[in-house]
């Protein structure tokens, strides 16, 4: 199978002043496509910062990082957003919604970016909302949705401009244990269909849904483990 | 990103927070309101200046007689009786600039129709006298040269007169007695309305130089006029049509060395076009005051969007995170503050123009509202937009994907 995310020799420094803080130490690892990895730690040991630059929002201070391919290192932050709105698709915690904004337009807003003619977004929007299994709720702002319902909306919106990978950044994170049960379970059947998907997450029940797991500690990856499917 | 989509968005934003948005456009309002109706009120006292000049006829030269000693005492200008019939005559042909001069005497007393009276001014003057005041009759006609040439009683009348004297009744053809000599009435002159001065103008009886000479003034001598009328052949000429009659003047009447003239001469437009510069510099003020309060209404609106910004730090974040471009957040911040401003004018030229009408309908003052000024103020509210949006906007478009993301 072909690397979908390569990333060789990575090293992030942060400087502030005169002190300088290493959060990621030299890491490598690929992920080929169809792969489900979670990404584990406890905080601060690094795990957010490499999200940040699979992510595309950051740009390491060393190594190589190869996207799809495509060498993310000497970009331009305008090239960076082109790849954040084609390459990627992003769940955050959070949800991270537009309140006081329609759920099909939330999805739709990527493809905003993209340029896209409204109808053709329209059309996309809500074939992704049927596939996270929203259909009926297009109209719903946000605040009339629940916390399940936000976030597959979210997961839609990753979704709609069909990413090369979705990043998410503890996803089940605001969610109650049965919730998060129904979430990862989408998740997975995502996955089956071929959809490239790296997790952060802390908690080793969510992990456990992942076909891999990387775990990271003081900014070294410590562990890379398949494990088979609990489902 | 095209244009229609971020004209969504800025809409939709400033729809969510309607009293904010309101309040913001509060300051561009007023400030666009003010300008607005200044500029009429302003352009509005230029308009009854303009008026004014064109009521006394352009390219007007006055000459006045000067003034003379006796035993010691001065009269004032317009006390001798130095300009003469001759002095009109030398004017038309040795003046290359002059088009028309006329005579005139005036004098003042009771003119009579049947049991009606009116004291008004009596003005003797050649029928050249209504081309150079550009005055028309509108019923019957003016004088022609016979009334001139054989001193007829003949008279026009004033508007003001022929309505106290006739009321609504038709006067050509009466007979009217002026300080006792009856007088045929030839024609009613249209309405003038006031001098710059404030002078009812229509207020008067005219009749030929001649008869007047010969009927209703007293004169040392014969042919002697109180005054002469002059209009230049244009505008441009008129300085060079005035300095002609001062020297044609003071070689008939032998003005030499340190010898005081015994005339003067006033250009009418060059008063009036000062009058209408300081009303056109005071309007310009006016309008100045009330563009300070556009800067301090475009200030509020870089404070509102500095608010905004900060507030909306994790939309930012996620529209960034999802692929929008610096420029894409820039623009959608612009847009908004452009459109508050744009918005702001637009019920600021309503508000000025309404405010314009009412102060014009109570007061009775004119108020013009130029296309031009409706133009500029929206214009400039646009400005105002793009000028302090700016700082807002280019805050938004610097910010941090990731610190904006993780902003609470």
């Amino acid at each position: 199978m072909s690397s979908v995310i390569s990333l060789t020799g990575i090293r992030r420094v942060f400087s502030m002043g005169d002190q300088q803080f290493e959060a990621l130490k030299g890491i490598s690892f690929s992920v080929d496509a169809g792969e489900f990895v979670a990404i584990m730690g406890a905080s601060g040991s690094g795990k957010s910062t490499c999200m940040n630059i699979l992510g595309c929002l950051d740009l390491p201070t060393a190594g190589s990082y190869l996207l799809d391919g495509l060498d993310v290192g000497g970009m331009t932050p305008n090239q960076l957003a082109d790849i954040r709105n084609k390459k990627l698709g992003f769940v955050f915690q959070g949800f991270n919604l537009l309140a006081r904004t329609p759920a099909v337009e939330n999805v739709e807003l990527p493809l905003v970016y993209a340029g896209l003619h409204s109808k053709e977004r329209r059309q996309k929007a809500l074939s992704a909302m049927e596939q996270v299994g929203l259909s009926g709720k297009e109209n719903n702002h946000p605040s009339q949705l629940s916390g399940g319902q936000q976030q597959r909306v979210a997961i839609a919106r990753a979704l709609v401009n069909n990413p090369a990978v979705i990043l998410a950044d503890e996803p089940t994170g605001n969610l109650d244990s049965s919730t998060s049960n129904e979430i990862m379970g989408l998740f997975t059947a995502l996955n089956r269909q071929g959809i490239t998907i790296i997790m952060v997450t802390h908690e080793h029940d969510v992990a456990a849904y992942a076909g891999r797991q990387i775990t990271f500690k003081d900014g070294s990856i410590i562990s890379d483990s398949q494990t088979k499917r609990t489902s | 990103m095209d244009f229609l989509q971020t004209l969504k968005i800025a809409l939709r934003a400033l729809r969510t927070n309607k009293m904010r948005s309101f309040l913001t456009m509060l300051g561009i309002i007023i400030g666009i309101a003010a300008v607005i109706a200044m500029m009429a009120v302003g352009s509005g006292a230029s308009y009854v200046i303009s008026q004014q000049i064109a009521s006394i006829g352009s390219n007007i030269i006055l000459v006045l007689p000067g003034s003379t000693t006796s035993g010691g005492l001065r009269t004032g200008s317009g006390g001798a009786q130095t300009l003469s019939s001759d002095d009109v005559k030398a004017i038309m042909t040795d003046c290359p600039s002059v088009a028309y001069a006329a005579g005139t005497v005036r004098s003042s007393g009771q003119v009579v129709n049947g049991n009606m009276n009116w004291s008004t001014v009596i003005m003797g003057g050649a029928p050249e006298l209504f081309e150079i005041r550009e005055w028309p009759v509108v019923a019957g006609r003016s004088f022609n040269q016979q009334d001139e040439d054989g001193a007829i009683k003949v008279c026009l009348l004033g508007q003001t007169v022929a309505e106290n004297l006739f009321g609504a009744a038709d006067p050509v053809g009466s007979i009217v007695r002026i300080k006792k000599i009856p007088f045929t009435v030839i024609g009613v002159l249209e309405r003038k309305g006031q001098s710059p001065q404030g002078q009812d103008q229509d207020d008067a009886v005219f009749v030929p130089l001649r008869t007047a000479q010969r009927n209703l003034v007293r004169s040392q001598r014969t042919g002697i006029v109180g005054a002469i009328m002059v209009k230049a052949k244009s505008e441009e000429v008129i300085n060079k049509a005035e300095s002609e009659i001062q020297s044609l003047l003071n070689q008939r009447h032998r003005i030499t060395g340190g010898k005081e003239a015994d005339f003067t001469t006033r250009n009418l437009s060059e008063i009036l076009a000062v009058a209408e510069q300081s009303s056109k510099a005071m309007s310009l003020l006016l309008g100045a005051v009330a563009s300070i309060s556009l800067i301090v209404g475009g200030i509020g609106i870089m404070n509102i969007m500095l608010v905004s910004v900060t507030e909306r730090t994790r939309e930012i974040g996620i529209r960034m995170a999802i692929g929008a471009k610096k420029n894409d957040i820039l623009w959608q911040f612009m847009t908004e503050a452009v459109l508050l401003t744009m918005l702001g004018g637009l019920i600021g030229i309503g508000l000025g123009a309404g405010g314009a009408t009412a102060v014009s309908r109570m007061l009775d003052w004119p108020t013009l509202i130029s296309p031009q000024s409706i133009v500029i103020a929206f214009v400039f509210s646009g400005a105002v937009g793009i000028f302090f949006g700016f700082y807002p906007a280019k805050k938004a478009a610097g910010l941090n994907p990731i610190d904006a993301l993780r902003y609470e």
